[in-house]
């Protein structure tokens, strides 16, 4: 509490910022200072977002390291910051991947080098803020402020059909969060009917009550937005646009950090403050984020791009998370968040190791290579375990986010459970097929025949993340244990009125009546 | 002394650490004697281990050994533990024994490999993960070895990716193995639901206390439900019908993997995790039911295909498939020790007789054609006698382990307590596939060992005896397939013997299995069968077998010229059936590989590209473009049009406003 830990690790990248705008970068070695020193900012405010972890409370259910201050008093906007149990990962998560990210730049981008690092560390305040903001306006604005940055990074640096993706990548989000913006607006205006007091303080809003009408709307509107960012099925098209086209920084940047914003618009805004329109949705958005488990497998399998492939394994993947969320059970929750961090490692060192082929190669279709594993084996095996993170196999954080999730959803809607159990399959069949195309065979293409293997730079920014993939895998504890009581309070407060599940149905008549457990089943 | 059941993992993970991340640099004695060393003392600390439980009374033979709590959320304790319990130490000894045989065979099968390094930081892999496997003491541990040894078997069936079909055979073994676990996981996640835990020590006695105290009745739909989601992941593991078509491709990875990973251990993990869920599958005799009518006709369809193959491994393929088969009918008839005894005396012989072709196919330069051989018995003597020996334990002679074994299996399954007729009809097919089995071995060992040598000169040039390194570990699994039955002699033998002989191998695994004898004894009465019922039973299963290899004598041996072509002329259109191996691979290709392709390539396509992005996205885009079109005509920057326009809106105004 005594320094403001969170100011500071939300806006020490403009400080970086500050600096590089004085650098110039007609010369190589003023692009190599620029670089550096995005490199190093990012590093610092990954070092000092570690002192989080000592900073924060396990046993806290409520908002830690709270800072708050007036900012617009008259309209009750206010500087109000916190972190709970998933904005604390999703935060080490963001500053983690971006010096990663920055690294991989070094030779992937060569113009505007400078215009480049300075978007990219202005997104990571923007990332961090929106995950960090305890107060709607604020984190309006963050949440806007993120759109400019990946808009250009798009547009400027990416592919052929840049512009397209970029507009419909920009279009697509903006759209919901206009809608977002005057739902906003009229929550708070009902919160002040209600109390006489206008705020956008978050934590007030909470208890807002709506009529039901009222929380069915906003609840939609805030839904649009979130829906779009995570991206759940159908609005989903304009990912693997934006994948594609996108530099290697930017997919990883948008993978591993911009779709969790949708997830966690989900836990922290549109579910706790409008549980009752959550509960009348629940039944389709369950549905829908089924149907994106498997529908995103599927059309990754027959994708003849890599990085289109991991688009729409991302598509997959984010039904994953928002299956687990609407499972609101303590073991699908804590799989989602966890499935985040794990998507935004795996699929982040995906698209990096896509990144890494296409700097070679220039091409992301998979017909062009073929072989690869002989030419350069460390990379081959880098990416083979990636892949297993990705297809969720024990031992890896893919596995642990996947069970705890459907395992959680089990409990409650088997159903959804067995279907979303089916990407399991579908999951290897994808990722195992492309690396076979890209890795296996005789190398048939001459082009591929003096392909180099990974450099000490690439090592250094691939290997962190499978740290974590391990670490993740094998000792979840270390990160669920943080989550544990700010799972129990979300649940507790999406949870108004829900019914039990029947198995708890079952349990209690068992234990109120000892009658036999299975006697209605059997009776069937 | 419980402290020390990591060590098992842990030593093979070493030596797979080592070889996989130093291999290329340590050069190839090195690797041999980390990658055999590392085995070598992982069965060491498995003897003695085992040893020291077998020290104790019965009743406290069991240790845990807890890492470290995995995960834990909620109502939810998954910790790293290991158990070592009679039923995980037989499974560990036959393992790491297995295992350690198979690893110095390799040395000298895998010399010019240019990947050996490779070769056996997998195979140390394979192990290690199958220790955890059978090691794990809740289904969640179990898990990470299912899927481990999954791994394991794809990167070694993938072991020459170079070819296409080589990988894509591998594909094929995971994604297979997917599907089953599909059903393993939903199986878990049932029982999780059901009884709020899945560690071993906490699930069972919980079951059968729900069972004894009237709140779980038998045969509940529950609890079928878990069994036969739990024997999904076992089909696709130990390749049964319908998740078998894996195992024949898996052939297509370096012979001492076929003989370790597919016929003498991870195959056989399948009837492992249902005999030690042995509890839950008493409980449920409908599951067990249509186990053993599956696992019978596996064992019977896949013992006919074996007989027309000529490829030397995939003959030993569908052979194991159709002994995994024996096995299952083996759990399935609640003779739970039965079953993990066929496994055990199959281990021997399986991995023997896969040895041995591993022999005749580096004799022969690669081929596995059996057309291409005959006579080999005079220049490779010691491979011969050994297949032999195999041969006559899987064709279930006495005194070899597979006529315990398999006569064992049989036996239970004719006195099936819960389904006496289904029993019987399964003791049947089982013995008509005895039979067969017999037949196709020795089709094979005549073609190969005996008769003219059919292939070119240069090959019968080339033909020659092995090094002692694959000789050795041939006869060390010849002698186990001699003697690995004794352990399980039948109490009715006795008379035979001058000292008392006792069942020691089913002795040894009750504790793990007498909960479920006492259910079945207190659901059913158990049917009683005379000692000539058993010597009968006995007695049939010898002669089909002896008429099985007169059979192929006669066929093979007799009129080798004549016969069998007369005979494929006659049954032309089984022939083919069979030959094709009943068409599945292309039954399954048609009916889900390409539809499914095709519905994954029209939701790209249509829903995605037209209907979302075309019609939905891009459409909007393009209403708004016409209809901007539109509108830009009226501001076109003439005056006179908006003179015009201004008319117009007078006109309008005034027109409004008239009154």
């Amino acid at each position: 509490m005594n320094a403001p830990l969170l100011t500071y690790i939300t806006f020490l990248p403009l400080l970086g910022v500050l600096l590089i705008l004085f650098v110039p970068q007609r010369s190589e070695s003023g692009k190599d200072v620029i670089r550096s020193l995005a490199l190093v900012t990012s590093i610092v405010v990954f070092l000092v977002s570690l002192r989080m972890y000592f900073a924060f409370d396990s046993n806290v259910a409520g908002f830690q390291l709270v800072e708050k201050h007036p900012w617009i008093p008259s309209y009750g906007i206010g500087y109000f910051m916190g972190i709970d149990g998933l904005s604390f990962w999703l935060v080490l998560l963001t500053t983690f991947l971006t010096p990663l990210t920055i690294l991989s730049t070094w030779n992937a981008i060569s113009n505007r080098v400078k215009e480049f690092q300075v978007l990219m560390l202005v997104l990571e305040t923007a990332m961090i803020g929106a995950f960090v903001s305890l107060d709607l306006l604020l984190f309006y604005v963050f949440w806007e402020l993120m759109l400019i940055p990946m808009y250009l990074i798009i547009g400027v640096w990416g592919g052929k059909q840049r512009i397209y993706a970029a507009i419909k990548f920009f279009l697509y989000t903006a759209v919901g969060s206009l809608l977002m913006l005057v739902c906003i607006v009229g929550l708070v205006y009902f919160h002040q009917r209600e109390t006489g007091v206008l705020t956008f303080n978050l934590l007030e809003l909470y208890g807002t009550h709506l009529s039901r009408m009222y929380e069915i709307l906003f609840f939609a509107a805030f839904a649009l937005a979130f829906a779009v960012k995570v991206p759940m099925f159908p609005f989903h098209t304009w990912l693997p646009d934006a994948h594609v086209q996108a530099p290697t920084a930017g997919s990883v940047i948008l993978a591993g950090v911009l779709l969790k914003m949708g997830t966690y618009g989900f836990f922290r805004f549109a579910m706790p403050l409008f549980p009752e329109g959550s509960a009348f949705f629940s039944p389709l958005i369950i549905t829908l984020a089924v149907i994106g488990i498997i529908y995103g497998a599927m059309v990754a399998m027959v994708q003849p791009d890599v990085k289109k492939l991991v688009a729409y394994s991302s598509v997959s993947h984010l039904g994953y998370c928002m299956l687990g969320l609407y499972a609101l059970t303590p073991h699908a929750v804590e799989g989602a968040i966890l499935q985040m961090i794990n998507h935004g490692i795996s699929t982040g060192a995906l698209f990096l190791l896509v990144g890494v082929a296409y700097e070679k190669r220039h091409t992301h279709l998979i017909k062009e290579f073929g072989g690869i594993a002989r030419v350069m084996p460390v990379y081959a095996t880098i990416f083979f375990l990636i892949t297993l993170s990705s297809i969720g196999f024990p031992t890896t954080n893919g596995f642990i986010g996947e069970f705890l999730i459907l395992l959680g959803t089990f409990e409650v809607n088997k159903v959804a459970a067995i279907f979303a159990a089916t990407a399991a399959i579908l999951g290897a069949v994808y990722m195992l097929w492309m690396f076979e195309r890209v890795f296996f065979g005789e190398v048939t293409n001459p082009k591929n025949k003096k392909l180099h293997d990974l450099n000490a730079r690439e090592l250094a920014y691939l290997l962190p993340l499978l740290v974590f993939v391990f670490w993740i895998g094998l000792y979840p504890n270390f990160f669920l244990n943080k989550m544990h009581r700010s799972v129990d309070h979300f649940i507790s407060q999406v949870k108004v009125s829900a019914p039990l599940s029947p198995s708890a149905v079952m349990e209690r008549h068992a234990s109120i009546h000892k009658t036999p457990l299975y006697m209605s089943v059997a009776e069937e | 002394m419980e402290g020390y059941i990591f060590l098992i993992p842990l030593l093979p993970f070493i030596g797979f650490l080592i070889n996989g991340l130093f291999g290329q640099k340590i050069g190839k004695w090195m690797i041999t004697y980390i990658g055999c060393g590392s085995i070598g003392l992982a069965f060491l600390t498995s003897v003695l281990l085992v040893y020291h439980m077998v020290c104790l009374p019965v009743g406290e033979r069991q240790f845990t050994q807890v890492l470290w709590h995995w995960i834990t959320v909620g109502n939810l304790h998954i910790d790293l533990a290991f158990m070592l319990d009679p039923l995980s130490a037989v499974m560990i000894l036959v393992v790491t024994g297995v295992s350690f045989v198979i690893h110095i065979y390799s040395k000298g099968y895998m010399a010019h490999d240019e990947s050996y390094w490779r070769y056996y930081a997998y195979l140390n892999m394979f192990v290690f993960f199958m220790t955890i496997l059978i090691l794990g003491a809740n289904y969640i541990v179990m898990f990470v070895g299912w899927e481990g040894v999954g791994l394991a078997s794809y990167l070694l069936i993938g072991f020459w990716y170079k070819e296409n079909l080589i990988a894509d055979a591998g594909k094929k073994a995971f994604i297979v193995n997917r599907v089953g676990d599909f059903g393993f996981l939903l199986g878990m996640f049932l029982i999780f639901v059901t009884f709020g835990s899945l560690s071993y020590t906490e699930l069972f006695p919980k079951v059968l206390h729900m069972y004894e105290h009237g709140l779980l009745p038998m045969n509940s739909p529950v609890m079928i439900a878990i069994c036969l989601l739990l024997f999904l992941g076992a089909t696709g593991k130990s390749a049964q019908i319908p998740l078998y078509v894996w195992l024949p491709d898996a052939m297509a990875g370096p012979t001492p993997v076929s003989a370790l990973i597919h016929a003498a251990t991870m195959v056989t993990a399948g009837v492992y995790m249902v005999a030690r869920t042995n509890i839950l599958y008493t409980l449920a005799p409908t599951a067990l039911l249509v186990m053993a009518l599956m696992s019978a006709a596996t064992a019977f369809i896949a013992a006919t295909v074996g007989v027309l193959q000529y490829d030397i491994k995939r003959v030993l393929a569908y052979s194991t498939v159709s002994q995994l088969g024996y096995m299952f009918i083996g759990v399935s008839v609640l003779a739970y020790s039965a079953g993990i005894f066929h496994l055990m005396s199959h281990a021997f012989f399986k991995a023997c007789l896969f040895l041995c072709a591993g022999a005749v196919m580096h004799a022969m330069r690669g081929d596995l054609d059996m057309r291409d051989m005959g006579g080999l018995a005079k220049k490779m003597p010691i491979t011969y006698v050994t297949m032999l020996f195999a041969s006559l334990a899987i064709s279930g002679i006495p005194p070899f382990a597979g006529f315990f074994s398999k006569d064992e299996v049989l036996g239970k399954a004719f006195m099936f307590p819960y389904y006496p007729v289904v029993g019987k009809i399964v003791w049947f097919i089982g013995l008509a596939a005895a039979g067969i089995t017999a037949f196709y071995m020795f089709r094979l060992i005549f073609m190969t060992f005996h008769g003219e040598f059919r292939g070119t000169e240069e090959e019968a040039k080339h033909v020659h005896e092995m090094p002692f390194s694959m000789t050795g570990p041939l006869m060390v699994l010849a002698f186990l397939s001699l003697v690995g039955g004794w352990v399980g002699i039948p109490e009715v033998m006795n008379s035979l013997f001058p000292f008392h002989v006792t069942n020691l191998f089913e002795n040894f695994l009750d504790p793990v299995f007498e909960h479920s004898h006492e259910i079945v004894a207190g659901f059913v009465t158990i049917p009683h069968y005379s000692s000539t019922v058993e010597w009968s039973l006995m007695a049939s299963s010898v002669a089909v077998g002896i008429g099985g290899i007169y059979l192929a004598y006669i066929i093979y041996i007799r009129h080798p010229d004549t016969l069998p072509q007369k005979l494929a002329h006659t049954f032309a259109l089984h022939y083919k059936l069979i030959y094709n191996k009943y068409y599945i691979d292309e039954i399954y290709y048609h009916v889900v590989v390409l539809p499914f392709y095709f519905l994954s390539t029209f939701c790209w396509k249509v829903i995605d590209a037209f209907l979302i992005d075309g019609v939905g996205v891009n459409g909007q885009a393009w209403w708004v473009r016409r209809g901007s079109g539109a509108l830009r005509l009226i501001q076109n920057g003439y005056v006179q049009t908006y003179g015009a326009f201004m008319l117009l809106g007078l006109v309008v105004m005034l027109w409004f406003f008239r009154f």
